[in-house]
């Protein structure tokens, strides 16, 4: 017997594949969907205390390697996401709350509402690359992100994870901050800052200018990040960046990450991208000789 | 080797320009992206905003038909011919085209999305039902006519043809002849009473759907309908898979994700 069975710091999953923030998330219908397509776990778009529109179209740009997009994280707002987070418990796998905020504060009380609604585990989006106030410009700073951290322990008990931005040389310094003031796990990588111009146009596409890339264009950026991050870190590592195949699945595991999330493979594969990155994995481990993905954790170091 | 979702973004010009009723423009543009009827592009006016678009011509002289309803779409009805807009898909899953005997039924700029299916089907199977709150607002109904040997026309408030909605109409076509498939285009509240009178009668259907679309590309979830992406497993489904939707005819969402109803 081959067993994908993964434990996320306390949190119990079949496989360890995740829906990452922000793809399908936004809605308990397109949740469960992504449980149908077969994924261990699944994290929420981030949410914020209020309605946000987010920015205005263009948000999206498509590349042969990726995207680029900058939605400027629309969102119903917390309360409103209650009855989504109740329709997704249909999934019966489990969910992860993510937030944003733009103090600890703010942090914490959206934790604590996922928490009320039933989220295993809460996510905090400390990196995203094109919402003016939120995410990346906190998430750069190691005593910020601490601060952070702090407020949201001491208002839930379910265990939160970090989500970092590569877009910082201190990758490593704010991974180790966070560890310290007690994150549970690091989920790296955000998007990469990235800008797009129609040379027709002689304008960037994105209306907010800048976006962030994902994809398999950032892959060799997240698996790297990965590597230095299991070498620096006790807590576990959550990898994504451009999944979506076996293949770069079992990159993401053998660097160090316990699980692995995938966002814009669902745009480019569909939601069957997580059950088929599983019977892949599973293939590779029968052929191989493994029976615990667990043993897969890390070999790519010495 | 796993199938990927790609797309082209192009700049394309404006050739042809055609005032179809009140506030509707049809534009035309050369552009070679292959495309089936019921798909669906993005179009952007840089600096103004990019919305979604069914295609109204498919082949290499493709087209768009716009209602003026808002920001966008005025921009987008003010364009005239020379200039550029640059547009990216196409998009979704557009009509399974049905062999046998065909009912299209389009409310609004709904014939937009239906006449390239219609037009590849032979006009004395398919019979056309062209629904408008008044006779200026009225659309196709000559294109129709190439591609349908049987039109009718209703107008909510008797300018002209047949007095009532598009769904009364259908209902009286229904009962004269045996259809073996409905294609509907329109708004949602008459979507969701053809669906209805479809059930009744035992004829299968396929319906396009709209929901508020930002990315366009199966990402982003804002288009979702009861989990599903209007933007990648529609905007075109088929009477069973509406039958499973709770929030068909019901609800819809806003910019921002809120529910709202319909
Ligand atoms: C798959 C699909 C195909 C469509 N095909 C056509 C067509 O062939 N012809 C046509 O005239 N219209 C079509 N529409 C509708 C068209 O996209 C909207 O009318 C347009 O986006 C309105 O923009 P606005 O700035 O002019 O109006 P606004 O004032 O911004 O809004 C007016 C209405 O349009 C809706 N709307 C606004 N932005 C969007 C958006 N990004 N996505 C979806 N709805 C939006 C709003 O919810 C509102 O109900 C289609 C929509 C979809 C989803
Ligand atoms: C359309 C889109 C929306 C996103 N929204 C969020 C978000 O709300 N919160 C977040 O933490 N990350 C968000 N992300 C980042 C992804 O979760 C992920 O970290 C990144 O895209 C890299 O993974 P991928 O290559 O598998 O997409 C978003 C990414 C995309 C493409
Ligand atoms: S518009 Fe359909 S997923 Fe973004």
């Amino acid at each position: 017997m081959i067993s994908l069975k993964v434990d996320l710091a306390g949190v119990e999953m079949e496989n360890p594949t995740m829906l990452a923030s922000g793809i399908m998330g936004e809605t308990g219908g397109s949740l469960l969907a992504m449980a149908k397509g077969g994924a261990g776990a699944l994290v929420t778009k981030s949410i914020g205390s209020v309605p946000r529109q987010g920015h205005k179209n263009p948000t999206l740009v498509e590349l042969e390697f990726g995207y680029m997009n900058a939605m400027g994280l629309p969102n119903p707002g917390i309360e409103a996401f209650g009855e989504e987070m109740f329709e997704a418990s249909k999934a019966g796998i489990p969910i992860v709350g993510s937030v944003f905020g733009s103090s600890a504060e703010e942090f914490a009380s959206l934790a604590r509402r996922m928490q009320e609604y039933g989220a295993e585990a809460v996510e905090l989006n400390l990196s995203c690359p094109h919402a003016k106030g939120y995410g990346m410009e906190m998430g750069i700073d190691p005593d910020v992100v601490a601060n952070i951290i702090r407020e949201v322990k001491k208002a839930v008990v379910v265990p939160v994870f970090a989500k970092l931005t590569p877009n910082t040389h201190r990758l490593i310094d704010v991974a180790k901050a966070a560890e310290e003031a007690g994150a549970d796990a690091i989920v790296a990588i955000n998007t990469l800052k990235a800008m797009r111009i129609d040379v027709d146009a002689r304008m960037p596409v994105l209306s907010n200018r800048y976006g962030g890339l994902s994809g398999p264009a950032v892959r060799g950026v997240g698996v790297r990040c990965v590597y230095e991050l299991y070498e620096a870190l006790k807590i576990p590592v959550i990898g994504v960046g451009g999944i979506e195949d076996w293949r770069s699945a079992l990159e993401y595991m053998m660097a160090g990450a316990v699980a692995v999330q995938i966002g814009s493979g669902v745009g480019r594969v569909g939601p069957q991208v997580f059950g088929d990155v599983c019977s892949g994995i599973s293939a590779y481990m029968a052929d191989n000789g493994f029976r615990d993905i667990t043993q897969l954790v890390g070999v790519a170091h010495d | 080797m796993t199938e990927r979702f790609m797309v082209t973004q192009a700049p394309v010009l404006i050739d042809s320009r055609t005032e179809e009723a009140d506030g509707v423009v049809t534009l035309r543009f050369d552009w070679d992206a292959p495309a089936s009827p019921g798909q669906f592009i993005m179009v952007w006016m840089p600096g103004v905003d990019e919305v979604p678009m069914s295609l109204s011509y498919l082949g290499d002289h493709k087209g768009i038909t716009v209602k003026n309803v808002g920001e966008a779409t005025k921009a987008l009805t003010s364009l005239q011919v020379g200039d550029r807009i640059i547009v990216r898909g196409p998009y979704g899953r557009g009509y399974h085209v049905p062999k046998g005997k065909i009912l299209a039924v389009g409310g609004g700029t709904g014939m937009a999305s239906l006449l390239p299916a219609m037009e590849r089907i032979t006009a004395t199977s398919v019979d056309t039902a062209i629904g408008a709150r008044t006779e200026k607002e009225l659309l196709f109904e000559e294109r129709s006519k190439k591609t349908s040997s049987n039109v009718r026309v209703s107008t909510d408030d008797g300018s002209k043809g047949f007095h009532g909605n598009a769904v009364q109409l259908a209902k009286e076509m229904m009962s004269a002849t045996k259809y073996d498939m409905v294609l509907g285009c329109g708004p949602e509240k008459m979507l969701f009473f053809l669906h209805k009178l479809c059930l009744e009668n035992g004829i299968p259907c396929q319906m396009s759907l709209e929901r508020y679309m930002k990315c366009g590309g199966g990402l982003c979830g804002s288009c979702a309908i009861d989990g599903k992406r209007v933007c990648r497993e529609g905007p075109v489904f088929t009477g069973e898979e509406l039958k499973d939707m709770k929030e068909f005819g019901r609800q819809r969402r806003d910019e921002c994700g809120g529910r709202l109803r319909l």
